[in-house]
């Protein structure tokens, strides 16, 4: 009896010390992310002005803005959202509804693990070979899109399937009670149910692409581009690339710019991310 | 519910249509394409900055692929000019050819490499080129580790090193200059292809000595210290780098110049013939602007005549490729 009442104070104190762990793990997280901020806020908060949102590049730190590379990261997110989301939609629906499980499944589903962790310039060097160079596609807006859509395949994939998996087998089994063909019921019943956790996967792969430096440099997105892109087949800069830039400046007011423009880069990132949600709440709300 | 999938569904793919019609129907205007070094970007921007204000319908795009990516692009024909941070290789030579690519070669500016030790150093004012060789050679690697095993009665602590990336042409032309071959340096040094890292580095560490681009040093004077450096052994003959040291000459070896390379093809449209024209005449006034040091008036006047004639070709390679012959001497014969 004795015995019993001490092991059950040492798991309650044990319980209790990995829940204070837990805690102080991630305070340290919080903090580390609540310093960032705090530094960069107070780096370029005074910095971000209309004029800075709307002027283009200059050698002049007080009159350079980032009208292009802030349009152009819009374009930019949108187009490889508009390519990435169908295929890898698709792909996941193949996957997860159709393949039959074998060897060759399960050889492309390790392959799509894979290539989630192959480093982002190695996409770059693809993009540079296959879309710039093959397709003819240019330095072009489209040609940024695709590579950095491959980028974003196996989040997309991968989401999507988790997302497909979850919607119970019941619904589907009640479809085709129903008569409904295997494609009737992954449009009408399967798909609407999983929305809102591909639109989770959404979500993660823009704040993967917004923040992508290194594969847009290696297949030739600009740094100098004085304009607006007015079609896929524009030249163009983003956000990080322009940021890159002034931080390697070596004149002080630059380094103030680039505070500017990762605040920029923040701000957009969460209104991008915060219209997902929206959407996927508006999804989840219209299922109830 | 299957209503609104159907219509987004639908209506991502409208968009995906609507974007590559529109695509289909906007053609080029007049654009100048240029990549390459990011060291010669602040000068291509600044002129193309002002260019734009001459000539607002020409569209002027600058990248910073790096010296060696933009060689690469300038030779398959992507770009019209090519800026470089050091001379064109052999290799890409022979690539630009086997696609009839022809090119003249204009140096714009010069940047003086920089060597600095922190304000706190005492000791450090000057350093012959055979001290730094001693220090940054190969065989250096793990032995010369104290300032007092560079010259006797300097202290017997530690020197911390910090240096250009090993991929920059900061980093080629310093090996080149110093040791005597380029890419040769020992390799236990601070890198970092972010020149700002290394002031930092050099800025908070009173054992430090480092090496990168004039500008760097001139917005951080405060917080670092330049060494003056002598070609020979008579330390008394050294020389501090300034914009006067570098344009007359007397700062050598670590001055360097910059360069643009311009396709031949493309000086027959008016547009980059005319930017090309503006960079020479403008340049001189942006270039310290951005951090650079001007050509001196002779071998502006020689670069001038070099694009006057169309002549094409490396005037380097047709001296032994090293980039480090005096300018004057190998454009005067051209």
């Amino acid at each position: 009896m004795e015995m019993l009442r001490t092991t059950t104070r040492a798991r309650r104190l044990s319980d209790a010390l990995l829940a204070g762990c837990g805690l102080v793990v991630l305070g340290l997280a919080l903090l580390a992310l609540a310093s960032l901020l705090v530094d960069v806020v107070l780096d370029g908060a005074g910095r971000v002005s209309w004029q800075f949102l709307t002027s283009m590049p200059s050698r002049r730190a007080a009159t350079a803005g980032l009208l292009p590379a802030l349009v152009g990261s819009v374009y930019l997110i949108l187009l490889t959202v508009l390519i990435a989301l169908p295929i890898g939609v698709g792909a996941a629906i193949y996957l997860e509804e159709y393949a039959t499980q074998g060897p060759v499944a399960r050889f492309i589903e390790l392959n799509i693990s894979n290539l989630a962790a192959v480093p982002s310039i190695i996409y770059g060097l693809l993009g540079l070979g296959l879309f710039v160079r093959v397709f003819a596609m240019g330095q072009s807006l489209l040609a940024g899109a695709c590579t950095l859509s491959l980028l974003l395949l196996p989040i997309v994939i991968l989401s999507t399937r988790e997302a497909l998996r979850a919607v119970p087998g019941s619904l589907r089994e009640g479809s085709y009670a129903l008569g409904a063909t295997r494609w009737q019921t992954i449009w009408h019943q399967v798909l609407p149910v999983a929305t809102p956790g591909i639109l989770t996967g959404v979500i993660l792969a823009i704040s993967r692409a917004i923040g992508e430096t290194a594969p847009l440099i290696t297949m030739g997105a600009l740094t100098y581009v004085p304009f607006v892109p007015n079609s896929i087949w524009s030249p163009f800069t983003v956000l990080p690339i322009q940021i890159f830039n002034w931080v390697s400046r070596p004149q002080a007011e630059f380094l103030t710019n680039a505070a500017g423009g990762i605040l920029v880069l923040l701000v957009l990132l969460l209104s991008l991310n915060a219209a997902a949600i929206v959407l996927r709440d508006r999804y989840r709300n219209q299922r109830t | 519910m299957s209503i609104s999938v159907h219509a987004a569904t639908a209506g991502t793919w409208a968009a995906v249509t609507v974007a590559g019609l529109g695509a289909v129907a906007c053609g080029a205007p007049q654009t100048i394409e240029i990549d390459g070094s990011s060291t010669v970007y602040p000068i291509t921007e600044a002129v193309a900055e002002e260019f734009r204000n001459e000539q607002p319908e020409t569209l002027v795009t600058v990248g910073i692929s790096g010296t060696g990516g933009g060689f690469q692009r300038f030779c398959r024909g992507e770009t019209d000019i090519s800026d470089a941070s050091r001379p064109i290789r052999q290799p890409e030579i022979d690539a630009c050819a086997s696609r009839q690519i022809e090119f003249i070669e204009l140096p714009v500016a010069y940047d003086g490499l920089t060597v600095v030790v922190n304000p706190k150093n005492t000791w450090a004012t000057s350093m012959t080129v055979a001290e730094l060789k001693m220090l940054w050679e190969p065989e250096a690697e793990g032995k010369v580790t104290r300032w007092s095993q560079i010259r006797e009665g300097w202290p017997d602590r530690e020197v911390h090193l910090f240096g250009a990336g090993v991929d920059s042409g900061t980093f080629d032309y310093f090996t080149e200059a110093v040791v005597g071959t380029e890419d040769a340096s020992r390799g236990d040094f601070t890198s970092s292809e972010d020149d700002n890292v290394l002031v930092q580095g050099v800025g908070g560490d009173e054992l430090a000595l480092g090496f990168f681009g004039y500008a760097y040093y001139a917005e951080n004077k405060t917080r670092l210290k330049a060494v003056a450096i002598a070609e020979g052994a008579d330390t008394s003959a050294a020389v501090l780098p300034s914009p006067e040291t570098v344009r007359d000459g007397t700062y050598t070896p670590l001055s360097r110049p910059v360069f643009i390379y311009v396709r031949q093809a493309s000086l027959e449209r008016p547009e980059v013939a005319q930017f090309v024209e503006f960079y020479l005449e403008q340049g001189p006034k942006l270039i310290p602007e951005v951090g650079y040091v001007p050509l001196n008036d002779t071998l502006q006047a020689l670069v001038g005549r070099r694009l006057e004639a169309r002549t094409t070709g490396s005037a380097f390679a047709a001296h032994g490729g090293s980039s480090r012959v005096s300018l004057e001497e190998i454009y005067a014969d051209q």
